[in-house]
């Protein structure tokens, strides 16, 4: 489905991506982890057309899609949700869960994408995407509207930041029931264990780089293993020790 | 009525029929037709031009539509509208002005409202004015509104300029009694050479009191909008003024929101926000399949709705 051929990416003389090779197949749920600053959100951007890579090739669907338009890509089938999503001041929700369906959506499908994400349709419908709702609001906004899309390929960037624990799981079971339904991949960037836990592959991006990449129950247990117990103090310590 | 004069209907008072309950249509500075019903009633002023809306105390879920429409260029049609309204009625009325002008001269309708609502009375007052014509003649509307609002008496005010209007100054003067209620909703969009001005005045002197302007505008290509508020708490009331303008092209917009509390229980706010499209907005409807024009079209059209 998508295939990134050794994508490099640099700004303000930081090598941001060295030479990335990436192939996703497709109905998969692929979930990418790494440090922060390792080019994760780079890389989605770069998928999706709003960065455009120094060098190197993006291939979806067989078609050459590096020069093409964020519109473009769009219109081929990849969405992505912003890791901070966009206030609109005057558009409101069921524009665009509207927008987002390329049509008039029936009103009972718009509540359908709000009550997965745990938001009741009758409040919440006619509102205003503006500063009078919440982070976390905006966030299950955002991916309702990537549900009504349905894109063949969909990016979440960081998708839990933001939501509250209580909706947590409700959050991993709209990725499941977005799998099940549309049979498109789905590309989560994401720190958390529960979300790596739902992916069928694990990417690992360090430094740029494609560390890993394989079935989760591979890399799964590498990536924990890679991680060094944070060290105690030691309470002898003098508290003032290290201060300048 | 002929096509234009239908369609200008259409566009400022959403009229495509004769409307119903009590009317009054204004066309080239006559009048082209009129009803009144058993609690509304409309007469024509004996002094001047214009017309006393007067609605009976206690009347429920009735409107008056009264629209003006200009087909003619080189006419100014100046008018005097006083609207009375009887205590605890609650109804919706429906202004606005549509000028056509086919020629190269200046067709202009500077209409003054007066709004007198007795106690606890209710009103919706819709307004809304536009412009088309393939002369070159200017189109220019100047509205004046003067609300005088008595004890608990409350009025929710929209005006919309949808486009078309070479200038406009547009003037709201509002006096508030005791625990009476004023929320405006203004909408703008100027494109070309346009100008527009608009003026808030409200003077919250009745305890409990309070007011609420938000004014949405767009300034396209080379045209010029200002935006005067000064809003005075005598007294213990509440107003807030908020002033958010997207500006496009070489459009400039100038905002002056003054707050003035003169009475320590006074609480005002005001918040005003001018600036370009934000990128990340226009690259967000991009990423759900619309052009950079398109996304730019929902984002202005939401704004304005």
């Amino acid at each position: 489905m998508l295939e990134l051929k050794d994508i490099c990416f640099s700004r303000d003389n930081k090598n941001i991506l060295k030479n990335v090779n990436l192939t996703i197949d497709n109905n998969k749920m692929i979930v990418i982890t790494g440090p922060n600053g390792s080019g994760k959100s780079t890389l989605a951007k770069i998928i999706m057309g709003i960065e455009n890579p120094d060098s190197g090739k993006i291939i979806f669907d067989g078609k050459d899609i590096t020069k093409l338009s964020i519109t473009e890509r769009a219109k081929m089938g990849i969405g992505f949700a912003f890791q901070q999503p966009v206030r609109f001041k005057g558009l409101t929700v069921k524009d665009l869960i509207e927008i987002s369906a390329g049509n008039s959506i029936k009103v009972c499908d718009a509540c359908d994408v709000l009550a997965d994400v745990g938001l009741c349709a009758q409040e919440y419908l006619n509102r205003e995407v503006n500063s009078g709702l919440s982070g976390g609001e905006l966030k299950r906004i955002e991916i309702a509207m990537l549900a009504a899309k349905k894109s063949k390929l969909t990016i979440f960037d960081e998708p839990e930041a933001g939501i509250d624990l209580w909706s947590f799981n409700n959050l991993i079971s709209v990725f499941e029931k977005m799998h099940d339904d549309i049979h498109g991949s789905i590309v989560i960037i994401s720190h958390q264990e529960r979300i790596l836990n739902i992916a069928d592959e694990i990417v690992l991006i360090t430094n740029g780089k494609v560390e890993k990449h394989g079935p989760r129950e591979e890399v799964l247990p590498q990536i924990f293993n890679k991680v060094k117990p944070c060290h105690k103090i030691d309470k002898n310590q003098k508290c003032n020790e290290g201060r300048a | 009525m002929d096509k234009i004069e239908k369609n200008l209907l259409k566009q400022i008072a959403d009229i495509e029929k004769t409307p119903m309950g009590a009317y009054n249509i204004r066309e080239n500075g006559k009048l082209a037709g009129r009803n009144t019903t058993a609690n509304i009633d409309i007469v024509t002023k004996k002094d001047k031009p214009g017309i006393d809306i007067i609605i009976k105390p206690n009347t429920k879920n009735e409107s008056v539509h009264i629209p003006v429409i200009l087909t003619q260029g080189g006419l100014n049609d100046l008018v005097y509208n006083d609207f009375y309204i009887g205590e605890n009625a609650d109804v919706v009325i429906v202004a606005g002005c549509g000028i056509h002008n086919s020629t190269c001269n200046t067709a202009e309708h500077d209409g003054i409202h007066t709004f007198h609502l007795a106690k606890g009375a209710k009103i919706k007052y819709i307004e809304k004015h536009y412009g088309e014509g393939e002369g070159t003649g200017d189109r220019i509307l100047n509205p004046q509104t003067i609300i005088n609002l008595d004890e608990n008496a409350s009025m929710e005010m929209e005006s919309v300029q949808i486009k078309g209007v070479t200038s406009t100054i547009r003037e709201t003067f509002a006096n508030m009694g005791k625990g009476s209620s004023l929320v405006i909703s203004e909408r703008i969009m100027t494109t070309g050479k346009q100008t527009a001005k608009t003026i808030f005045d409200v003077n919250l002197n009745g305890e409990d009191s309070s007011v609420h302007v938000a004014s949405r505008s767009v300034a396209e290509d080379d045209s010029l909008q200002e935006f005067v508020s000064n809003v005075k708490g005598n007294t213990k009331c509440f107003g807030h003024v908020e002033c958010d303008a997207i500006i496009m092209g070489n459009g400039r917009v100038i905002s002056d929101p003054k707050i003035e509390a003169n009475d320590v229980d006074a609480s005002l706010i005001h918040e005003a926000a001018i600036g370009k499209i934000a990128g990340e907005q226009l690259i967000k409807l991009m990423t759900l399949g619309l052009t950079e024009k398109e996304a730019e079209e929902q984002i202005i059209n939401g704004f304005l709705k």
